[in-house]
């Protein structure tokens, strides 16, 4: 062998002294659960579909995405992301915009006409989804993929459910919920618009369905006595918000007033402006901060010139106005009526006080139980009735699309499960990667990109899309400040920094390895792991 | 904009970075690096020369095309590295005494020269060999401009022998001999030197600090050495967790809080004059810094916190972010 310049003995090397020995604790690699994927009710890898985004590689993020959740696009847009409240971003500066990149991916895929990876082959057992919103559909999709011959039967005339009669169209386009909408269809998804489904046990006889999964909803408006001169002039929000959908908008007047405080209820705003309303008034029994709505709701409501009277109560309608009266806290900071009232001028006057599952439809099958006025599922989504499933707001849950959409995955695996005759496996819980497993030191200043805003002042005239999409070079930018929580991104920094040379590293994608003949356990490398994928164990013994 | 997508995650912070084109990676990260100081060596766990000596030598390494010579001092870097007949060297490595390290490598680089080679010279020291024992032979090295690139690794004391102070020894470390007793507990004020300073004065081509707390940083300034003929300097801060008393997994916090509160500023030097410093990122106080290590223990004992002694320290923290334009960088 040639020798190195100046050497001519051959001398040991310190590679026979195994000074690994010496080692009481040894790194470990781990991957933990980031804290957007633990908080997904989609169920997303957020951390994983953000790590290809990275690498500019759109397609594979967009594949990554929709092996989860088949809405990226949709969910972009009107998901209230739960997964940015949790981001380990937000303690270095702000949360990383995940929905606004999984806006982009999913406006990129339609726009690149990518289609979804194809099914399995063909199971030969039929299932029956009932109800098209985002839970059906959510399982339709998953139950597809598996190879299930799928059934979808919706009361309305097109699918879509809340996702199209609830949420307006200026926060979601309808251009791109059919986009996602029909790429689940065009899986072999069999779709039967406008069929209510009146008896189950009977359509899954009747169709040979091994099994059925149930997400109808909950679209019953809750009502309140309210004494009114022309009852006419009441109108429930999700109603309203249906109806116009439909291109059948009530008149409602110059003036009306919501009664409410949630998301619903500014929807029920926002869309009463653009209809053409010159005032708009929420009407709230509680105070500002106690407002179920989501504050950017709030406040794009309120540059759209919505108005809002916190703490009064509505007690009558008349002619042209409202008579509400003024509520107040009292010292332990419980809501107390004060009997003073004033009067809001108003034409009319929505309801947005939450809304009940229609349960007649499941009430009846055997074995189905009835809990606070929903279905009650266990940890498999199943019913009390062997082989029906039911999952989005007509279950016990907080209700949102990415619950829905969660619940339609979680409902499908185990359905899938249930067809075979067998039990779905839990996935082996993973340890969350919380803020204090990483190492903030290593990630370099990024401020949080902004989505463009149409102007308020246009917006209250139309029902364009208020919100737009990130540029490519801000989405990457944005998927780069991902901080990869929990997860190895190959940074070489264990590798770099063992004053052992006992980390190897394997390659691109590889990752790396711990030489355990020469780790001495010092820790460097767990510490000095930007995202925390190392951990420190102790040697048995 | 296209200034912004080169930001990934960690820039340039860590090691490697999968989207960084190759050369923008840290010798560090690369399956090639030469690992001039290889596995099964004896230092403590979580030793910081040792990190900095691989950092230094694979970078110089990389540098020469492995057209390298190192000649080193006595102290842990040698004992630790070549226990007969074993040697963690990957590299032509020569030892001969405590204090000669500067001359011994002056006379292989007039060696090299007169065969004509273009193998160039690293000669590397502890604190105790370069700044007390050494210092003659350094100054030597300096003064007659010899093509040697000499890199002090500065643990803060004799640390080989049982951690005695040396010249190097900030104030108020406890060491062997600077004992937490007394009016004037751990080392005193007024004492001690600046290498690096001094290294300037002799007005050679290239001085330069660097940390194991900033790897990039480290090889920017070995490459920069190395590209450059006559007598060079570089002084890097590698604590050491048996001698000041951090854990072994701290010893790149340690280094980063000494950089971070300003206690080590980071600064490039040519002929006499700075002309490059490393700002602060993230400005931190120095008692941070103390509280990781026990050689600090006395000035927290019992839960009280010794506010005057401390602030003296920040003191001179703060006047090294001061001379050395450390905020800013400009
Ligand atoms: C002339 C001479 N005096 C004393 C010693 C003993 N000795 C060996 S290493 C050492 C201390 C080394 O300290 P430093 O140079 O700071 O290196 P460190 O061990 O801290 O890395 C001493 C005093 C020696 N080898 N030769
Ligand atoms: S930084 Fe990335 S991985 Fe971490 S929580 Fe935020 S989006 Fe998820
Ligand atoms: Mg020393």
């Amino acid at each position: 062998m040639d020798k190195p310049f100046a050497i001519t003995l051959d001398l040991g090397s310190s590679r026979a002294n195994h000074t690994g020995s010496w080692r009481s604790r040894r790194p470990e690699y781990v991957d933990r659960l980031p804290p957007c994927n633990h908080a997904c009710p989609a169920g997303e890898d957020v951390q994983r579909w953000l790590y290809h985004a990275e690498e500019g590689d759109y397609r594979a993020a967009w594949q990554a995405l929709v092996e989860d959740n088949p809405f990226p696009a949709v969910m972009g847009r009107a998901c209230y992301h739960p997964c940015e409240t949790s981001c380990n971003r937000a303690k270095i500066d702000e949360p990383v915009s995940i929905h606004a990149v999984e806006r982009f991916l999913g406006d990129l895929a339609i726009r690149e006409k990518w289609p979804l990876s194809a099914p399995l082959p063909p199971t030969g057992k039929r299932v029956l989804v009932i109800g098209s919103g985002p839970s059906g559909l959510s399982a339709a999709y998953h139950l597809a993929r598996m190879g299930h011959a799928v059934t979808v039967r919706e009361a309305m005339p097109l699918a879509g459910g809340m996702m199209r009669y609830g949420i307006p169209r200026y926060r979601l386009p309808r251009d791109v919920l059919d986009a996602e909408v029909a790429r689940i269809f065009d899986l072999g998804v069999h779709f039967e618009p406008g069929v209510r489904v009146d008896d189950v046990a009977t359509s899954v006889a009747e169709g040979g369905f091994a099994a059925c999964f149930a997400a109808i909803g909950a679209h019953l408006a809750n009502r309140v006595e309210i004494p009114a001169r022309d009852a006419a002039r009441i109108f429930d929000a999700v109603d309203l918000l249906q109806r116009v959908e439909q291109g059948e908008a009530p008149r409602l007047g110059r003036r009306v007033a919501i009664y409410g405080g949630g998301d619903t209820a500014f929807d029920a705003a926002r869309t009463v402006k653009r209809l053409g309303a010159e005032e708009a008034c929420i009407v709230y029994r509680r105070t500002q901060a106690a407002m179920p709505a989501h504050a950017f709701e709030v406040a794009e409501a309120a540059e759209e010139g919505v108005t809002m009277r916190w703490l009064r109560t509505i007690k009558r309608f008349d002619e042209d106005r409202i008579v509400v009266e003024r509520m107040e806290l009292d010292e332990a900071g419980r809501l107390k009526a004060t009997g003073e009232v004033e009067t809001i001028e108003a034409d009319a006057l929505v309801l947005a006080l939450g809304q009940n599952v229609d349960l007649s439809v499941l009430e009846k099958v055997d074995g189905v139980r009835v809990v606070d006025r929903v279905i009650e599922v266990d940890d498999r989504m199943m019913t009390g009735h062997p082989g029906l499933f039911a999952g989005g707001d007509m279950v016990p849950s907080e209700r949102s699309i990415a619950i829905a959409v969660g619940h339609g995955k979680a409902a499908a695996r185990h359905l899938d499960a249930y067809v075979r005759g067998e039990k779905a496996k839990a996935p082996p819980p993973r340890e969350v990667a919380t803020f204090e497993t990483l190492n903030p030191w290593y990630y370099t200043e990024a401020d949080r990109t902004s989505q463009p805003a149409a102007d308020p002042v246009r917006r209250r005239a139309t029902f364009d899309e208020v919100n737009g999409g990130l540029t490519a070079d801000d989405a990457l930018f944005e998927a780069r400040r991902c901080l990869s929580c929990g997860n190895c991104f190959e940074c070489d920094n264990c590798y770099g920094v063992c004053p052992d040379n006992a980390v190897i590293k394997l390659g691109p994608g590889k990752r790396f390895r711990i030489d355990l003949d020469f780790c001495k356990g010092c820790g460097l490398c767990v510490a000095e792991c930007p995202c925390g994928a190392i951990r420190m164990v102790p040697e048995d013994g | 904009m296209s200034q912004r997508i080169k930001f990934y995650q960690t820039g340039t912070l860590t090691a490697g970075n999968r989207l960084l084109d190759p050369e923008t990676r840290a010798v560090q990260s690369s399956v090639d690096r030469s690992n001039a100081l290889t596995s099964g060596h004896r230092a403590c766990q979580g030793c910081g020369e040792a990190l900095g000596a691989r950092w230094v030598l694979d970078a110089a390494m990389r540098a020469t095309g492995g057209q390298l010579v190192v000649v080193n001092a006595t102290g842990c870097l040698e004992v630790f590295t070549t226990p007969y007949p074993e040697s963690s060297w990957q590299v032509p490595w020569l030892h001969s005494l405590f204090a000669n390290a500067a001359s011994v490598a002056t006379g292989v680089a007039a060696a090299m020269r007169s065969k004509g080679s273009a193998v160039r010279v690293v000669a590397q020291g502890g604190d105790g060999g370069t700044m007390d024992i050494g210092f003659g032979a350094l100054s030597g090295m300096f003064e007659r401009n010899d093509d040697v690139l000499y890199v002090c690794y500065d643990n803060e004391a004799y640390m080989n022998t049982g951690v005695q102070r040396s010249s190097a020894t900030p104030p108020l470390a406890r060491t062997a001999t600077t004992p937490a007793l007394g009016p004037e507990p751990g080392n005193e004020f007024g004492h001690g030197k600046n290498a690096p300073l001094i290294a300037m004065a002799h007005g050679i081509p290239y001085v330069a600090t660097a940390s194991v707390a900033d790897l990039h940083d480290l090889e920017d300034k070995v490459e920069a050495a190395m590209k450059v003929h006559g007598a060079r300097y570089l002084h890097v801060h590698v604590p050491c967790p048996l001698g000041w008393g951090s854990a072994s997994d701290d010893t790149i916090k340690v280094a980063r809080l000494a950089v971070q509160c300003g206690l080590f500023p980071l600064f490039e030097a040519e002929h006499g004059e700075v002309v490059r410093r490393t700002p602060i990122r993230q400005r931190q106080p120095v008692e941070a810094y103390l509280r990781l290590q026990r050689r600090f223990d006395h000035l927290f004992a019992g839960g009280r916190v010794d506010v005057e002694r401390i602030a003296r320290l920040q003191a001179i923290a703060d006047r090294n972010i001061e001379r050395f334009r450390l905020l800013t960088g400009d």
